[in-house]
């Protein structure tokens, strides 16, 4: 569909440029990071890379023993902050066995320009930092009055999206990059490198070597992106 | 006890402190911003573009789609569940109402211009701030427009008539509330959007109107102004 435009980009790749004139492993600036832009939630974020504008927020809800809904709620939570353990979902227990704390991330893209995972899981994380948890009296929560107790993060995790075109690996896609990609592998990891979090995409195979490359990419590209939290 | 001075301290007539941007998406055909004291509202217009399914086209014109969205965190209470409730249909129905009277569809047959209001956050007046954002985004999409929309809410709090209602305000206890959304085409003064809910006599409600169309002035210079700041005139 778009193969004259995929081979556009590849020529131009094999010369080490891109579209807008970046290297290969190079964002899209200015990165840019405001926390608390929402005053009724509980904690929110917008992120811009480039011309992509991602808002997040944050909502508190205190919650009975988990139904149906709350399980499906909380597995749809994005993966990379669940399972890098960067909340500690004990201190979400209000009374064991009784209440606890739910933590709903909601993202709602206002520009896509492109890369709306990374700029969707940088804003989630920075919103994350940002929340507060609301005034309860252990039988309504005021959400009128913010509590100083901040939702402790002891990770952060970063998602990185990387891109394979041809065969030639780039980061942070614009609109037109991302029509013509091959796959694309999201990796998430914390401070020390560790991964805790993958989803490849795209319609065509990675080899091991690819993804060997693709999580250098991914793990140092991530180093970079958590400067801006 | 009487309702002597506004809760947050405004004249009965004085709206809240209002910000108003154009161009803020640039990945939609128009797009605008406006924020009327906690209240803030984004508009994105796609379109005019071709309609599917094609069953739904008019050959005669153009058709105006609406879709007013709170975001799931912009209420000052508990998460708004995601999804259309039927409150925000109804919005968009009189949304789409309201902007119409201003277009001229007929100059695109079979297609279709759909119109995104989105709220971050909200507290009082969000289908009010969501019109005056979707009339300054429609402008700027380049729509041929016969005016612009502004809009605002007026009401009663106890026995007073005021401008732009605030949360305070809307839920005041110690009084009877009217509150009335109204939209009007600034250059004709013609009103596109009126409702209400509450108490109010009809002498009460034609002077309301009255006032409501000298703050809908103020709020249809802050538009233009905004447009301009975009549009810049251009020296031969």
């Amino acid at each position: 569909m778009h193969q004259e435009l995929r081979e556009h980009i590849i020529k131009l790749l094999n010369t080490g440029i891109r579209l807008d004139g970046r290297k290969l492993t190079e964002y899209r600036k200015p990165i840019e990071v405001e926390q608390g832009v929402v005053k009724t939630a509980e904690g929110s974020a917008r992120v811009k890379i480039g011309e992509t504008d991602v808002m997040v927020g944050v909502k508190l809800e205190e919650l009975g023993p988990p139904g149906i809904q709350a399980i499906e709620l909380a597995r749809v939570v994005d993966r990379g902050i669940r399972e890098s353990k960067a909340l500690d979902f004990r201190k979400l227990c209000i009374t064991p066995k009784e209440k606890i704390w739910m933590v709903i991330i909601d993202i709602c893209p206002i520009n896509d320009a492109g890369n709306l995972f990374d700029a969707s899981s940088l804003a989630a994380l920075a919103a994350l930092k940002n929340a507060a948890y609301p005034k309860f009296d252990g039988e309504k929560v005021d959400y009128k009055e913010k509590t100083s107790k901040k939702l402790d993060l002891e990770k952060t995790p970063i998602a990185v999206t990387v891109i394979k075109i041809g065969d030639k690996f780039i980061v942070d896609p614009d609109i037109e990059e991302e029509k013509a990609v091959d796959a694309r592998l999201t990796v998430s990891s914390i401070e020390d490198g560790t991964l805790c979090a993958m989803q490849k995409g795209g319609d065509y195979p990675l080899t091991t070597e690819d993804i060997d490359k693709m999580l250098d990419i991914g793990i140092e590209k991530a180093k970079e992106l958590r400067k801006h939290l | 006890m009487p309702y002597t001075k506004r809760i947050d301290g405004r004249k009965f007539d004085e709206t809240r402190k209002i910000e108003a941007k154009v161009g803020i998406i640039p990945r939609a055909d128009g797009s605008a911003m406006f924020k009327i004291g906690n209240t803030w509202a984004y508009a994105a217009v796609y379109g005019p573009r071709n309609l599917h399914p094609k069953f739904l086209q008019d050959p005669q014109r153009g058709i105006l789609r609406c879709n007013y969205n709170m975001m799931p965190f912009s209420s000052s209470g508990e998460r708004v569940r995601p999804g259309g409730s039927r409150r925000s249909k109804e919005i968009s129905l009189v949304t789409g109402k309201a902007l119409l009277p201003v277009l001229d569809l007929e100059e695109y047959p079979n297609s279709v211009v759909d119109v995104f209001i989105e709220l971050p956050q909200t507290e009082a007046g969000s289908r009010c701030a969501g019109i005056c954002a979707a009339s300054m985004a429609l402008a700027d999409a380049g729509l041929e427009m016969k005016d612009l929309v502004s809009a605002v809410s007026a009401g009663k709090v106890d026995d007073k008539l005021v401008i732009d209602l605030d949360y305070a305000e809307e839920s005041y206890k110690d009084g009877s509330v009217a509150d009335i959304p109204i939209a009007i085409m600034p250059n004709s003064g013609k009103i596109t959007l009126l409702q209400m809910d509450g108490e109010i006599k009809k002498d009460e409600l034609m002077r309301l109107i009255d006032m409501a169309k000298k703050a809908l002035n103020d709020i249809y210079e802050i538009q233009k102004k905004a447009l301009k700041e975009k549009y810049h005139e251009v020296e031969m």
